[in-house]
C-alpha cells in the first residue's frame, strides 16, 4: 500500500473519532471547570448530588454481585447442559442488550405499578430504589454470561472430568478447576456490568418517579440539573460519570489482553 | 439439575415476567385499541424514523467501523494504543453523558459555531457515537487473524491493492463486519439516554420511538406506551434472530478456516 494512501486511512479514521468522540468529552471537561475546580467540586457535592451518587452505588451494589452469580450459573447451564428451551434460554440472555430501556422501564412499571399483577407487595417496587435496582439487574444480565461462555466452550471439560474422577464433588470442581480457568472472562463481565449498571439512564427514568434527594440516581441528577439551567452542575456530574467511566476503561483493557493471550 | 433450573428461574423473574405483564397491557384494551395505538400518526413517524435512522447509522459503521479496525490493526502510529482503549468509551459512558457531550460541542453553545442540535442530524450523530464500537470491535480480531500470505501471494500474481481488498481482505471480513453492523443497528433502534436532550424531541421531527413511548408513559397513557413498546420489542427479537443466524455464520466460517 502506498505511504499517501495509508495516510488517507489514518486520517479518515482517526478524524472520526476524534469529532465524534475525543473533542466532546474533552469539551465536557473544559466546560465543567471553566468557572475553576472549586465550583465543580461545589456543584457534586450538593445534598442532592451526593445523594444521587449514594443511589447509584448502592444499585450496582445489588445489581452487579446478583448478575455475576446468575452470570456464572447461566453459562455453565448453557454450556455444560442440555434441557429443553435452551436455545428460548440464549436469545432471553440477549434481549436486555438490544431492548429500549424505555419499554423495560415501562414492564417494571405495568408489573408493578397500581394495576400490577404484583402491585399489592408489602412494600414499594415502582417510584422506589427496588424498581430502580430491578430495573438495572435487567439491563445489565446479558454481559457476564456473554464473557463466560466462549470461555467455557473453549477450556472443554477434560479437567473437570478428571477432577471428577479423582473424587472431587461439584462444588470442589467448580472451586479449583472451572473458576480458575474462567475468572478472567468474569473479571471482564464484571466490569462491563458495573459500567451499564453505573450509567443506566432510560429504565430507571421511568421507575423512579425521579424523586430529587430520594429515588435520583447520578444519571437523572444530570438530566435534572441541565434541565434547571445548571450547566455546571450539569457538566460536573457528567466529569464525575466520565470519570467513573474512563476508571471502567483502564479495567477493561487490563482485564482484555490476559483473556486474549491465555 | 440446580444450574439450568437456577438460571431458568432468574431469567423468568426479571426478564419474562415484566415483559409478560407488558404484552398483556398492551393487549388489554383488545384488537381495536391497540391497532389505534400502533397507528397513530406520531408513533408511525416515530417508528419509521427508529428504523431509517438506525439503517443509517449501521451501514455509517460499516464503512467508518471497518476503517477504524483497519488503522488499529494494519497502521502504526504514535498513541495508538491509546486510540485502541478510547474505541471502548461509548460502552463506558453513561449515554445521558454522551447526549450532554455531544450537545455541548455540536448544540447551540457550540464554541466551533456548528449548531445541530434538535434536527435529525443530531439523531444520526447521537447514535453513531453510542453504536461506534461494535463494528470496529467485531472486525478488529478477524483482522488480526488473517493471514498476510494471500495477499502478498495476491500481490505476487500482480493484483492491485484495490483488487486485494476487494477479492482478498473484503470476503474474510464480511461476516464480522455484518455482525457488528446488525448489533450496532439492534443498540440504534432501542436508544433513548443519548437523544433525549439533543434532538429536542419534536413529534414528526426528530422523535424517535423511546423518546414517543416515553412521552405517552408521562402523558398517562401506559397502554398505547405498551402497544408501541411490543412493536418496538418485536422488531427488536428480530434483528436478535438475525444477529444469531450471523453469528452462526461466523463461527463457521471460522471453522472452515
Amino acid at each position: 500500500m502506498t505511504r499517501l494512501r495509508r495516510y488517507a486511512l489514518r486520517f479518515i479514521g482517526l478524524g472520526y473519532l476524534g469529532v465524534l468522540l475525543a473533542a466532546p468529552v474533552g469539551l465536557v471537561f473544559q466546560r465543567a471547570f471553566q468557572d475553576g475546580f472549586g465550583a465543580a467540586w461545589d456543584a457534586v457535592t450538593t445534598p442532592a448530588a451526593k445523594h444521587a451518587l449514594v443511589v447509584t452505588l448502592i444499585i450496582a451494589a445489588i445489581a452487579v454481585p446478583a448478575n455475576t452469580i446468575f452470570g456464572i450459573v447461566c453459562a455453565i447451564a448453557i454450556v455444560r447442559h442440555r434441557f429443553p428451551g435452551k436455545n428460548v434460554v440464549n436469545v432471553i440472555v440477549d434481549l436486555p442488550l438490544a431492548l429500549s430501556p424505555i419499554v423495560v422501564g415501562l414492564a417494571f412499571l405495568l408489573l408493578f405499578g397500581t394495576e400490577g399483577w404484583l402491585a399489592d407487595l408489602p412494600f414499594d417496587v415502582v417510584f422506589a430504589l427496588p424498581g430502580m435496582v430491578l430495573a438495572t439487574i435487567f439491563v445489565s444480565l446479558p454481559f457476564v454470561v456473554r464473557e463466560v461462555v466462549p470461555v467455557l466452550r473453549e477450556i472443554g471439560t477434560e479437567q473437570e472430568q478428571a477432577a471428577a474422577t479423582l473424587g472431587a464433588g461439584g462444588w470442589q470442581i467448580f472451586r479449583r478447576v472451572t473458576f480458575p480457568a474462567i475468572r478472567w472472562a468474569v473479571a471482564y463481565g464484571v466490569v462491563l456490568t458495573t459500567a451499564r449498571a453505573l450509567g443506566e439512564f432510560g429504565a430507571i427514568s421511568v421507575v423512579s418517579g425521579r424523586l430529587i434527594g430520594k429515588t435520583e440516581s447520578l444519571t437523572l441528577h444530570v438530566e435534572e440539573r441541565y434541565q434547571s439551567f445548571d450547566y455546571v452542575g450539569a457538566y460536573a456530574a457528567s466529569v464525575l460519570l466520565a470519570m467513573l467511566a474512563i476508571a471502567t476503561l483502564v479495567a477493561m483493557t487490563v482485564f482484555r489482553p490476559k483473556e486474549e493471550t491465555r | 439439575m440446580l444450574a439450568q433450573g437456577l438460571a431458568t428461574a432468574y431469567l423468568s423473574l426479571i426478564v419474562l415476567l415484566p415483559l409478560a405483564a407488558l404484552v398483556w397491557h398492551a393487549a388489554g384494551g383488545g384488537v381495536d385499541d391497540f391497532r389505534a395505538a400502533v397507528t397513530d400518526p406520531q408513533a408511525v413517524s416515530a417508528l419509521r424514523l427508529t428504523l431509517v435512522a438506525s439503517v443509517a447509522v449501521a451501514l455509517i459503521n460499516a464503512v467508518m467501523g471497518t476503517i477504524v479496525a483497519w488503522i488499529l490493526v494494519r497502521d502504526r502510529f504514535p498513541g495508538q494504543s491509546i486510540v485502541n482503549a478510547l474505541v471502548d468509551l461509548p460502552f463506558a459512558l453513561p449515554t445521558i453523558v454522551a447526549g450532554l457531550t455531544l450537545l455541548t460541542l455540536y448544540g447551540p453553545t457550540s464554541p466551533v459555531n456548528v449548531d445541530v442540535a434538535f434536527s435529525r442530524t443530531a439523531v444520526l450523530l447521537a447514535l453513531l457515537f453510542v453504536t461506534l464500537p461494535f463494528v470496529i470491535r467485531t472486525v478488529q480480531p478477524v483482522l488480526l487473524e488473517l493471514d498476510r500470505e494471500m495477499e502478498e501471494a495476491a500481490a505476487s500474481l500482480g493484483a492491485g491493492s484495490f483488487q486485494i481488498f476487494r477479492r482478498i481482505i473484503l470476503p474474510n471480513l464480511f461476516p464480522a463486519i455484518l455482525s457488528g453492523v446488525a448489533l450496532a443497528f439492534a443498540r440504534a433502534i432501542g436508544e433513548f439516554g443519548a437523544l433525549v436532550l439533543i434532538t429536542g424531541n419534536l413529534p414528526f421531527e426528530t422523535e424517535v420511538a423511546s423518546v414517543y413511548i416515553f412521552g405517552r408513559i408521562e402523558s398517562g397513557d401506559p397502554r398505547s406506551a405498551a402497544a408501541v413498546s411490543v412493536v418496538l420489542l418485536l422488531i427488536t427479537f428480530l434483528a436478535l434472530l438475525l444477529i444469531g443466524a450471523l453469528r452462526r455464520r461466523v463461527t463457521r466460517h471460522d471453522a472452515v478456516a
